[in-house]
């Protein structure tokens, strides 16, 4: 099964990457090949088997409910981009 | 409701609650939950979504979501699993979501709601544990949004219905039974203003007697059961006039807006989702083991419904007393305590708690925990009532006093000389000076005017400055009048 | 000062008996950093840093009581987040971050007394097998300027195969420490997924990234892993068991050890340089006293294609926080607000991680799910499960790390697939989660490094790590120091 280029630009949007036509066109060839390489598993009879999430398994630890942590507001902010007031500054949000 | 149906229109609707849940730190970090903190203090690094960090999920929040399960009569999951809904939002963080998507922590249970007389069962589908966003704020930083984390990672229960609701006023119903309901287990403080409750709603119409289900919409964000109404009424309006116009309803997310009253729908969700669902390999599955389960319930308070039917059977009281009285954990609470101090008279109780305090709690906007009267000094003044000492008007006074601060209703009475005057012999005395010096109205009611009589009470009244049984003096006053 | 020739034991004692100092033993190794800038392994070095932990770290000593690392110097791979130096995961967009925190393994090691060099260049976000792909160049093989260092950690295999670091942390994910270790002589060393702290290190695959070491010896790795790893509450799929002393089984012989070896790691695809270099290696441990048992792995050449379900979908979540948004880098000019992140996105991020988000992105889609993510999951159990059965016939398990000795820059960049092959022999056990492990064998093709596998049941790192020490206490592939570099 091939991918598109409407797959190509459907799943780069879902990404939030920009892609011009010229990317578009050559990644759709890398993952077709690389696609082609993973239909290999697809064959395997993998009935009745659990699907591996984690190699260990085990459950969830829990943590108490304590606010313990100090924020270094000033810490938080000192790699942003844009900001003002404590606050980080992007184009307008549109709800 | 009444005009869809006219119409010939069924309503469907499922409402999707989220209650933040009331724990003081994060559901995935440490870092305080407390509302109103200047923007971005409240956000640890792993509400900030730093590269390197991991979420530890809190126990707090587990175990507040199996008291709701608890309380729904739902089951418990003894396994559940988290999942990652990817999508982008820049008021969230990471660009997507951890919640729980296929097992969640809750599953079923039922809710019992109240419209009218009517009572209805609602099906739950199921509550599970997720994340809150942040929030965007809009005002103007040369053109751009503010981004505030503090809210990031607020631990929240999605609580979805089933698509059982007919109309707004059911929807209204299910939404105030469970805000009710989350307060009284007290897993979630119930402010709606600062948004720890909030509803998504599911609305979609068809006609009478269709057996399929019409499109729906999701209007989301409804954060007052006024504008929960508001917006399903609109949108069942919007929704029949389309398709009997021809038109289609589209499946897509709206927005109310208070201003205009209508729904509107979202731009930032016209894009068909895709949110690529997967377990978060940073979290191991939850398990609850059936131990921790017995532990929640042991320390679960009564619940509404059993205590509404408690109401009824142990204090006589009607169902629709019953059903105010437990409307919330504080109302009831005030009222057994009441009843604690005066258990011979659960119904004056009642009747107090039902009219004079709420009403005075209404006309001044207080919440009933701020009450300036505890039930104990109010059942102390309703003793004097029960006794005879205070006549109901008496006893509004010093209602009256008792919430302005002057102290306790004996005290009062003593200050104020409000002692009721219930001895027989003394009030035939006053009344026999009253028809002595007003001649006119004796003759007056002879000749048939009941007025006479009124006037001649007032006089005995005003003579005792209201302090007489007013019972005795209309008693005394008809035996002496029709004697002569 | 000839430090650098010694092992870490040595340098220890060197260090707590006086007769070297910290600041010494930093500023010797400075100046290696600054003599061989051609390398291009370091993307921040801060003398200054580093002198004042030297500083500290003599205190330490001269106060008495200090571990016996305290002072040896550590350069870290640039995926572990620091306070002190930049954290770049070799990305153009993160240049400049500075992390509010350390990595735990970093803070472990700090507080060990180790001395940071500095960060290393790597593959970006860890995703490649050839350091070709970081925004900040490539790192060049000491054994051959023209070869690549392997990846993701070819900073870290590098500047420990030139001596210009005694030991460097590195992260695994499908093979990123035993590659590069392989293909530049060095011992590299995974252990059991969830043993290190993740907390810290800037994620690529969730269920799969795993820190470790370069070193050069299992001796040396035996030291240092010690401190590195342990619970951290701030990792949920963090293990809780108690320390360990990696170092027991180093005196241990290696008789009747018996050694499993899977017949899929000898196949077609396997050079015969490599081959040769391998078997020899195999048959020294035979000399030594140890049994080879014929195993297989039928479910093993899945691995590959598992591993590009399963990373790539991982990766596409990890990697949508880099949204130049709250850090990172921001496009200059842009439309809208989705414009700007796809921008910012498109602009601070490569080529590789791209690929890897496409992939995720659709394996993970509506209607893909269950075809893809789900089955690659199955197939994983399965693939951990043969290993499971391998462990009853056998204490460890070699083969290949590698099918070739490094290859010439360039020779695979523009073929995905082809690259993506490097790794046949070092996902299955990444897959699993076991332990695993590249020591240097000797030289193929060139006169390039070739790799011994050893893989491990679940935390019996230090039983992999005494047969590793007992075979180089037979070879000296490990002492061989590239020239240029002595």
């Amino acid at each position: 099964m091939a991918l598109t280029l409407d797959d190509v630009a459907r799943i780069a949007h879902l990404a939030r990457i920009e892609i011009t036509d010229e990317e578009a066109r050559r990644t759709l060839s890398q993952l077709n090949d690389i696609f082609a390489l993973i239909e290999k598993m697809q064959a395997v009879d993998t009935s009745g088997v659990e699907p591996m999430a984690h190699p260990l398994g085990g459950a969830q630890r829990l943590r108490a409910d304590e606010a313990t942590e100090v924020i270094d507001r000033a810490a938080a902010l000192r790699n942003a981009p844009a900001q003002q007031d404590g606050l980080f500054l992007v184009p307008k949000v549109i709800e | 409701m009444s005009t869809s149906l006219a119409r010939g229109w069924e309503t469907v609707i499922g409402l999707e609650t989220h209650a933040q849940l009331s724990t003081r730190s994060k559901i995935f970090s440490s870092a305080s939950t407390a509302f109103g903190a200047p923007p971005n203090t409240q956000a640890s690094v792993i509400d900030l979504a730093l590269p390197g960090v991991l979420p530890v999920l809190n126990r707090g929040a587990v175990e507040r979501a199996i008291r709701f399960g608890l309380a729904i009569g739902a089951k418990i999951s003894p396994r559940s699993i988290f999942a990652r809904k990817n999508y982008f939002y820049p008021d969230l963080p990471k660009n997507y979501q951890i919640s729980q998507y296929e097992i969640p922590v809750v599953q079923g249970g039922t809710v019992a709601i109240r419209v009218g007389e009517t009572e209805k069962v609602v099906n739950l589908t199921r509550a599970h544990l997720e994340e809150d966003a942040g929030k965007s704020l809009h005002e103007d930083f040369q053109g751009m949004s503010g981004i505030d984390l503090n809210r990031a990672g607020t631990p929240l229960l999605e609580i979805v219905s089933e698509p059982e609701l007919r109309s707004s006023a059911e929807a209204v119903a299910y939404a105030k039974t469970l805000h009710a309901l989350v307060r009284w287990i007290g897993i979630c403080d119930g402010n709606m203003q600062e948004g720890s409750f909030r509803c998504d709603a599911n609305v979609s119409v068809r006609r009478i007697g269709d057996p399929k289900l019409g499109t729906r919409c999701e209007i989301k964000n409804l954060n007052s059961f006024r504008f929960l109404e508001r917006a399903i009424e609109y949108e069942i309006a919007r929704q029949i006039d389309l398709i009997e116009d021809g038109g289609h309803v589209v499946q897509e997310t709206r927005l109310y807006d208070p201003d205009r009253d209508e729904t509107r729908p979202m731009r930032s969700k016209e894009d068909a989702q895709d949110y690529r669902y997967f377990p978060d390999p940073d979290l191991l599955p939850l398990e609850i083991q059936p131990a921790w389960i017995e532990e929640v319930k042991r320390a679960m308070p009564e619940l509404p419904q059993a205590m509404r039917e408690r109401f009824v059977t142990q204090y006589g009281l009607t169902p629709y007393d019953a059903a105010t009285l437990t409307a919330s954990r504080e109302m009831a609470d005030y009222f057994e305590a009441m009843v604690a101090t005066l258990p011979k008279e659960p119904k004056l109780c009642a009747n107090w708690l039902m009219g004079e305090v709420s009403a005075r709690l209404n006309r001044e906007d207080v919440e009933l925990e701020a009450a300036p009267v505890k039930p104990q000094s109010l059942a102390g003044l309703l003793a004097r009532i029960a006794d005879g000492t205070l006549s109901g008007k008496m006893a509004r006074e010093v209602f009256d006093a008792m919430w302005a601060g002057e102290g306790e209703a004996d005290a009062i009475i003593e200050a104020r000389g409000l002692r009721q005057i219930s001895d027989a012999g003394a009030i035939e005395k006053i009344i026999d000076e009253v028809l002595a010096a007003n001649p006119k109205s004796v003759e007056e009611f002879r000749a048939g005017k009941e007025k006479a009589f009124n006037a001649l009470v007032g006089q005995a009244m005003k003579a005792t400055k209201g302090k007489a049984n007013p019972a005795q003096v209309n008693e005394i006053l008809k035996k002496k009048l029709a004697g002569g | 000062m000839t430090a650098h020739l010694v092992s870490l034991a040595e340098l220890s004692r060197q260090l707590q008996s006086k007769q070297v100092s910290a600041v010494e033993l930093a500023q010797a190794y400075l100046a290696r950093i600054e003599a061989h800038r051609d390398l291009n392994a370091f993307l921040d070095v801060r003398p200054e840093v580093t002198l004042a932990q030297a500083r500290a770290a003599d205190a330490r000593i001269a106060a008495g009581g200090a571990h016996p690392l305290t002072g040896v110097p550590i350069a870290h791979k640039d995926i572990f987040v620091t306070k002190d130096f930049f954290s770049t995961a070799s990305s153009r967009m993160l240049e400049g971050y500075m992390s509010p925190f350390d990595a735990t393994v970093v803070r472990n090691l700090g507080e060990a007394g180790m001395v940071t060099l500095g960060k290393l260049n790597c593959d970006e976000f860890a995703m490649g097998s050839s350091n070709e792909n970081s925004a900040y160049g490539n790192v060049l093989n000491p054994w051959d300027k023209g070869a690549v260092p392997g990846g993701s950690s070819g900073g870290s295999s590098a500047v420990v195969a030139a001596r210009i670091a005694p030991v460097a942390t590195a992260t695994d994910t499908g093979g990123s420490i035993r590659e590069p270790a392989a293909f530049t002589g060095v011992t590299g060393t995974k252990p059991t997924y969830g043993r290190p702290s993740r907390w810290g290190m800037i994620a690529f695959a969730s269920s799969l990234d795993t820190a470790g070491l370069m070193t050069n010896s299992a001796e040396d790795a035996a030291l240092v892993l010690g401190p590195m790893v342990g619970f951290d509450p701030k990792d949920s799929t963090s293990v809780d068991r108690p320390g360990e002393d990696f170092t027991r089984d180093l005196a241990k012989p290696v008789k009747g050890l018996r050694i499993g070896v899977p017949k899929e790691f000898f196949g077609a695809g396997l050079q015969p340089d490599v081959e040769a270099a391998v078997r020899a290696a195999l048959e020294e441990y035979r000399r030594l006293g140890a049994t080879l048992v014929d195993i297989s792995l039928p479910s093993a050449e899945l691995g590959i294609p598992v591993y590009y379900v399963v990373a790539p979908a991982e990766c596409s979540s990890n990697l949508s926080r880099f949204d130049g948004v709250r850090y990172g880098h921001r496009a200059r000019t842009y439309g809208d607000l989705n414009d700007m992140i796809a921008k910012s996105r498109a602009e601070g991020l490569g080529a590789e991680p791209k690929r890897r988000i496409l992939i995720g992105t659709y394996v993970l889609s509506h209607g893909y799910y269950d075809a893809y993510y789900i089955q690659a999951q199955k197939v994983r159990r399965l693939i951990a499960e043969e290993f499971r059965r391998a462990f009853e016939q056998c204490d460890l398990i070699a083969g290949p790390v590698t099918t070739s000795v490094a290859f010439g820059f360039g020779e695979k960049a523009a073929d995905p697939v082809a690259m993506y092959m490097s790794d046949l022999y070092t996902i299955p056990g990444s897959l699993a989660g076991i332990p695993s492990m590249s020591i240097p064998c000797g030289f193929g093709a060139k006169g390039r490094p070739v790799g011994l596998q050893l893989m491990a049941n679940y935390f019996e790192e230090a039983k992999m790590l005494g047969a590793a020490h007992q075979y180089q206490l037979a070879t000296d592939w490990h002492t061989r120091i590239p020239e240029g570099f002595r």
